[in-house]
């Protein structure tokens, strides 16, 4: 894991305070709230139906047990004993008082922890795989690369003004478990001639018009990478549309002027910006590298005693394949049947915590879809973690599973939304608490939206809902065939909406029809792209 | 009205013109640049130029920034000014992009400037300032 120096410090700490000042300023009415929000905004704290909501960020998703309780200890102190996990692997609080604040973050510091760009439009968190440092399928650990960005974005003097904001995800794996095409900027790892370089997309998306991102570059050299981005970023600084605020995303430049003539315009810029010694040395790489390096791997490679069939039931559902033998990485689902997907109590988050110094290397992380993983825990071990799992409710063996479903807050937090989302993902993880059944499904990948803005990722569902308002009533939108994962894909929209018991029985007619017409090993989406929407479609209107 | 300047030479003078009517009528040393001018426009004439202001008519437009640093990064050296809805919190950043006078719409509170530019000793990334990156830092 990443550790700050004194400069990461000092820059954390001189936040806190800049921050509080400026709050202390808009409660002594200096500034007017049109002024404090742009710049409460870069920090993460957002005024909500309710109260203030604190987004605090996770970089890349990656967390010790020291931080994970410092999270506990925030819920328990300033909010109401719970935390939300979201899908840009953050964590967000709901009942913040403005006046707590400051020393709220000023406790964040002192874990070396903070809630800067968490929103805005600057660049955001830096996102990245969940199992970076212990999949198989990796060429490298995309996290030291992550850690690059995210200093380099970090308080960024021209781009943090820009049209609309800006995500980051780096991968390593030819399995893409964060969305990575789905991002303003993603990069995948990849080696050329055994050198490690990044292939670039640019203009992905989802929200009100989802788009998949182009290849703006197959291989990006590491002591090239800041100056490629930055030209990227200066591009879309310069030209991104800056007049409607549902065309300022990258990917509608990107579409409107054509992959090919934003890489032209990139690479001109890059000649540019290359000359400007903007790159720190390899050896900065290599410094942060060396804080990912791996554990001290040592256990023996012993299956686990399955004769507990519950125990079998959640190995084989949330425990997935270690680059070490001896070793696997453990999921913890935070979607119980009828819970809020993603949220957290102080205590769970603290037995979490507990599992990752005793059994897990002290790491933890959070995941796009709103889970935690253990990434390093030892076979032998893994009965032991299942039972602390069970005790604090948190050993749900549903990952990927129709009731891992990710929502968004919706209308209960969120002054943007629509609709409702958590009661909706409530209802259908209710109507398909039958375990078997859900298992018999198999991965079915559900995202539930409150809003056009999409942070339910909706678009990228297998099955995908949408909650709109339809003049005044709540009113709900399926879409089928999304993905985000290396089969990138945007959902397909039924047809007209349903309300809210109306989206659950679609949903399960739509399940329905294809356990009918599956074939061999299809998951849903691989049947759903074999036979398309018509037979879909009868299901659920016919 | 320049409320904040951070250099030593005369102030100019001459009203500045705007970028076309600069590019028209060549004599002038003062141009003012708005958001969607192309600030590379004016790199053949750098070193003829005393003034380039920068309008920020909302400060949520960013495009500013990157003006500033265009110039700078081709080697002007004149006054940078950012004018019009400049915010005591733009400030620092905008000096980080090479601005060295501000001429804010609404007057700013100079202890707050003051404080505002000094909250920071350390930055991550190298920009139009002096200030040396971490990194920099790090590796020597």
């Amino acid at each position: 894991m990443y550790k700050y120096d004194n400069y990461d410090q000092a820059i954390v700490d001189a936040r806190v305070a800049e921050f509080r000042d400026q709050v202390n300023r808009r409660m002594a009415g200096e500034i007017t709230e049109d002024q404090f929000k742009p710049l409460r905004l870069m920090n993460g704290l957002y005024l909500q139906l309710h109260a203030y909501m604190l987004r605090v960020a996770i970089p890349y998703g990656t967390l010790d047990s020291r931080q994970m309780r410092m999270l506990a200890h925030i819920a328990r102190k300033y909010d109401r004993d719970y935390g939300h996990f979201t899908t840009r692997q953050n964590i967000q609080y709901n009942w913040i008082k403005l006046e707590e604040c400051a020393d709220l973050l000023e406790e964040l510091a002192s874990v070396e922890m903070h809630a800067i760009q968490t929103s805005g439009n600057c660049i955001r968190n830096i996102s990245s795989d969940q199992y970076a440092g212990a999949a198989a399928d990796e060429v490298a650990d995309p996290r030291p690369w992550a850690e690059l960005l995210r200093q380099w974005s970090t308080f960024h003097p021209e781009f943090s003004y820009l049209p609309r904001k800006f995500k980051i995800a780096v991968i390593a794996s030819p399995e893409d478990r964060a969305a990575m095409r789905l991002h303003d900027i993603g990069l995948e790892l990849v080696r050329k001639d055994g050198e490690l370089g990044a292939r670039v997309f640019v203009g992905g998306g989802m929200g009100r018009t989802p788009m998949i991102a182009p290849e703006i570059n197959p291989f990006v050299k590491a002591d090239d990478l800041l100056s490629y981005i930055e030209a990227c970023l200066r591009v879309y600084n310069r030209y991104g549309r800056r007049d409607n605020i549902y065309k300022a995303r990258i990917k509608i430049l990107v579409h409107e002027i054509g992959a090919d003539e934003y890489r032209r315009q990139v690479t001109e810029e890059f000649a540019h910006v290359k000359t400007l010694g903007i790159d720190p040395p390899l050896a900065e790489l290599e410094r942060i590298s060396a804080f990912f390096a791996p554990p001290a791997f040592d256990a023996a490679d012993v299956e686990p005693d399955r004769s507990d069939p519950d125990f079998a039931v959640w190995l084989d559902q949330n425990v997935k394949p270690h680059k070490q033998s001896g070793y696997a990485i453990v999921n913890i689902s935070l979607k119980p049947i009828g819970g809020i997907p993603g949220d957290a109590s102080s205590a769970q988050i603290d037995v979490m915590a507990d599992l990752a110094e005793k059994y897990g290397f002290d790491e933890l992380r959070v995941t796009h879809a709103q889970n935690i993983v253990l990434p390093h825990v030892a076979k032998r071990d893994l009965f032991a973690v299942w039972q602390a799992l069970r005790e604090a409710e948190l050993a749900n063996a549903n990952l990927d599973l129709i009731s891992d479903i990710i929502a968004c807050p919706g209308l209960d937090y969120c002054s943007l939304a629509n609709a409702r989302s958590i009661p909706i993902a409530q209802k259908i993880a209710t109507r398909f608490a039958d375990a078997e059944r859900q298992r018999d499904v198999g991965e079915l990948k559900l995202k539930i939206s409150g809003c056009i803005n999409a942070c339910g990722h909706h678009h990228a569902g297998h099955i995908g809902i949408l909650g709109v308002d339809k003049k005044g009533v709540e009113n709900y939108q399926l879409t089928l065939g999304g993905s985000g994962a290396e089969d990138v894909s945007i959902g397909k929209i039924t047809g007209p909406g349903f309300d809210e018991d109306g989206i659950v029985d679609a949903v399960e007619k739509a399940v329905e029809k294809y356990r009918e017409l599956r074939e061999g090993e299809e998951r849903f989406v691989d049947t759903y792209r074999r036979v398309g929407m018509d037979p879909f479609k009868e299901a659920i209107y016919g | 009205m320049v409320e904040f300047r951070y250099r030593d030479d005369e102030v100019t003078e001459q009203p500045s013109v705007t970028l076309d009517a600069f590019l028209d009528q060549s004599n002038a040393t003062a141009v003012r640049l708005e958001p969607d001018d192309d600030a590379r426009k004016l790199i053949p004439f750098l070193d003829r130029l005393t003034l380039i202001e920068i309008a920020f008519p909302k400060f949520r437009d960013g495009r500013g920034y990157s003006s500033a640093r265009i110039l700078r990064e081709a080697g002007y050296t004149g006054e940078l000014r950012a004018q019009g809805d400049v915010l005591v919190d733009q400030i620092a950043f905008m000096r980080r992009c090479g601005f060295d006078s501000f001429a804010p719409e609404g007057s700013l509170n100079p202890e707050a400037v003051e404080r505002a530019l000094s909250t920071y000793d350390q930055f991550y990334q190298k920009a139009a300032d002096a200030a040396v990156p971490v990194w920099k830092l790090r590796h020597g």
